[in-house]
């Protein structure tokens, strides 16, 4: 059951000092790349012969209780054609901007992946063309839920949270985007398109 | 409607060689080229959802459309977001389970037995054999009545209402069953750490045993009314089509992974509660359209139902046996026991109070849920809640996919190929 996936090695001599300590847990190989290179690293695991990790099982991020402590951003890679499994982990400072390379290009499943772990962690993802919230609503300002130092019941008040759903927007349900798209913009009342225009879609301040 | 549609609806499908409806022809040139060029130059934007009921739940999709053509389709998400990874982290492993009732609650066993299973796997837990097997008989009775939904619900979407009703029907039966063994037909927390919350009641046996034996008679039903119908293969063939290659880019799973033709069943590949051991047969699709998502569901639903059919052989050589591990840090003691032995106490006082406290390490466990592959994703530093709890929810995974199969198809073809996705939105937006 602790035995290390063969892929750590070849990692090792193919890249050398970008890639960091494994660790093996429950069975499942654990791999630590340098953030600069991990993108490098990721596309070299898909496309080589020998690994062919073509499926993107997940993307997810863990921030610890300890503080001190890095942000990982986990990747799980699988194998189709080898039926093998290798997880991917890139930690981050987190007194540093938390920022990495996105995978979109590789794996498009990582796109909405991504735009989860943007959503819940703050981590920016480097390349994405459409990072946004995706779970929360885009003007949500309280934070990054899973993030440890959020607590459970948000930052704001139940007050305020009451407030600003009472007072949002129901005009705004079109983005910005949306609405150049249809070329309706030019249609809309001009508060609106004021509002519009600077940036207050959720809620009337 | 296009030309299209015509053609298709004129057209009877022949079988070819294998006995197989005939693929009936799309009309040629690309979808929609037929308008006219002034109004193909003006472009609308059409808003379905989140309340709508084609859209399967609070799903919201804008869409941008060309005449009748999507030209783009922007799904909105979160509307039933309900903050269960973070709440995982304030709770037990066993505390956990009824979140994943409520994730997708279309297959809550399904989700109960994965959960105990990723726990397990932290913990370096083996359930004894009659667990597996009650396991793996929970998993396919929640494959069938999920599939049973979206069979329905596609049907009505498709204008096809019989099949709604003989699919719940029988999905009514498998509800009683669960009924009968978990007390819930909805919330079910059928699992625990290490074991099961009850056995089989007196009389499941026989009730499932009298479902196994007359629910391929409704396969057959729907088999009937669906797979030659004209209308049917005109609403589905040719539409929603992802290759094996995008399939595998899109980290698809379940029956859309496999209706574009990629062999890959968790049960098959990474096998858990002694699936290998278990006769059945993986479909796998050829064109990965809705059509081919359809044929691969009906099949897995009679796949299931030979699993079934073995598991309860299996259950009845195991009369008596145990159903949780013999580890009292893992397991409570029976009541009478911890209100009158003191060991029993405290080990009941220590899990209700303290929780069970796997080893610190990670583990990913995913199982082939009727959705796809539905993964948990445990990080323990060493106390009873996780530090991280992640559901890989297939269905997120998916739906993201939609706005590929949309690009270029018709409005009308957004409602079958969103149907064609089962989608459930409580475990998409969690």
């Amino acid at each position: 059951m602790t035995a290390v996936s063969p892929s750590v090695a070849g990692l090792r001599a193919e890249f050398g000092d970008a890639v960091g300590r494994h660790v093996v847990s429950c069975g499942d190989t654990i791999v630590y790349l340098a953030n600069a290179r991990a993108h490098d690293v990721l596309a070299w695991l898909r496309d080589s012969p020998d690994q062919r990790f073509d499926y993107l099982t997940d993307v997810t991020a863990v921030d610890y209780r300890d503080p001190e402590r890095a942000l990982e951003v986990v990747y799980q890679l699988r194998s189709l054609p080898r039926r093998a499994d290798l997880r991917v982990k890139i930690a981050l400072d987190k007194r540093a901007p938390l920022e990495v390379r996105s995978v979109r290009d590789l794996w498009r499943g990582a796109d909405w992946l991504e735009r989860e772990v943007y959503d819940m962690f703050g981590v920016t993802f480097a390349g994405h063309p459409d990072l946004r919230r995706i779970l929360m609503w885009e003007t949500y300002s309280e934070g990054y839920p899973l993030r440890k130092d959020f607590p459970l019941r948000g930052h704001f008040s139940r007050a305020e949270q009451t407030r600003q759903a009472l007072a949002a927007n129901p005009e705004a349900h079109y983005s910005m985007e949306e609405l150049s798209i249809a070329e309706a913009y030019d249609e809309l009342p001009p508060d609106m398109r004021d509002r519009l225009a600077r940036g207050e879609r959720g809620f009337l301040r | 409607m296009s030309l299209r549609t015509v053609n298709m609806a004129l057209a009877t499908p022949g079988l070819d060689a294998q006995g197989r409806p005939a693929r009936v022809p799309l009309a040629a040139g690309p979808q929609g080229a037929e308008y006219d060029e002034d109004f193909g130059a003006e472009r609308m934007l059409v808003n379905i959802g989140p309340q709508h009921p084609a859209t399967h739940g609070v799903l919201r999709l804008v869409l941008e459309l060309e005449g009748e053509t999507v030209k783009r389709c922007i799904p909105h998400l979160g509307y039933l977001h309900s903050g269960f990874e973070k709440l995982g982290e304030y709770r037990h492993y066993n505390q956990i389970i009824p979140l994943t009732d409520r994730t997708d609650y279309l297959s809550p066993m399904a989700n109960n037995v994965g959960l105990a299973l990723a726990a397990e796997k932290l913990m370096g837990i083996d359930v004894p054999e009659r667990c597996r097997v009650l396991r793996v008989i929970a998993c396919e009775m929640s494959r069938i009545i999920s599939h049973l939904v979206w069979l329905g619900t596609t049907g009505i979407d498709l204008g096809a209402y019989t099949p709604f009703l003989w699919s719940f029907q029988q999905r009514e039966r498998i509800y009683n069953l669960q009924e009968m063994w978990t007390g819930a037909r909805l919330t079910t927390s059928l699992t625990r750490v290490g074991g099961m919350m009850a056995d089989v009641p007196e009389g499941f046996e026989a009730g499932l045993r009298d479902f196994v034996r007359t629910f391929p008679k409704t396969l057959d039903e729907i088999d009937t009314i669906f797979t030659r119908n004209a209308i049917w293969i005109g609403r589905t063939q040719g539409v929603g089509i992802l290759t094996a290659d995008e399939a595998i880019n899109y980290s698809l799973s379940g029956p859309m992974l496999r209706a574009s033709g990629v062999d890959y069943d968790v049960r098959k590949d990474r096998p858990y509660l002694d699936y290998e051991t278990y006769d059945f047969d993986v479909p796998i699709g050829e064109y990965g359209d809705i059509y081919d998502r359809y044929r691969v569901r009906l099949e897995e639903m009679a796949q299931s139902n030979r699993i079934l059919e073995q598991a309860l052989d299996r259950l009845s050589g195991l009369q008596g046996a145990p159903i949780n591990v013999d580890d009292p840090r893992v397991i409570l003691p029976p009541k009478s026991r911890a209100m009158s032995d003191m060991e029993a106490m405290i080990y009941h006082f220590k899990q209700v109070m303290e929780g069970v406290k796997p080893p610190a390490g990670e583990a990913y466990m995913g199982i082939e849920n009727p959705k796809g592959e539905l993964g948990y994703y445990f990080v323990s530093d060493g106390t009873a809640k996780p530090v991280r709890w992640r559901i890989r929810p297939p269905s997120f995974i998916n739906l993201s996919s939609l706005p590929k199969m949309c690009e270029g198809a018709l409005l009308s073809d957004v409602i079958a190929i969103n149907a064609s996705v089962d989608i459930v939105m409580g475990e998409v937006d969690r």
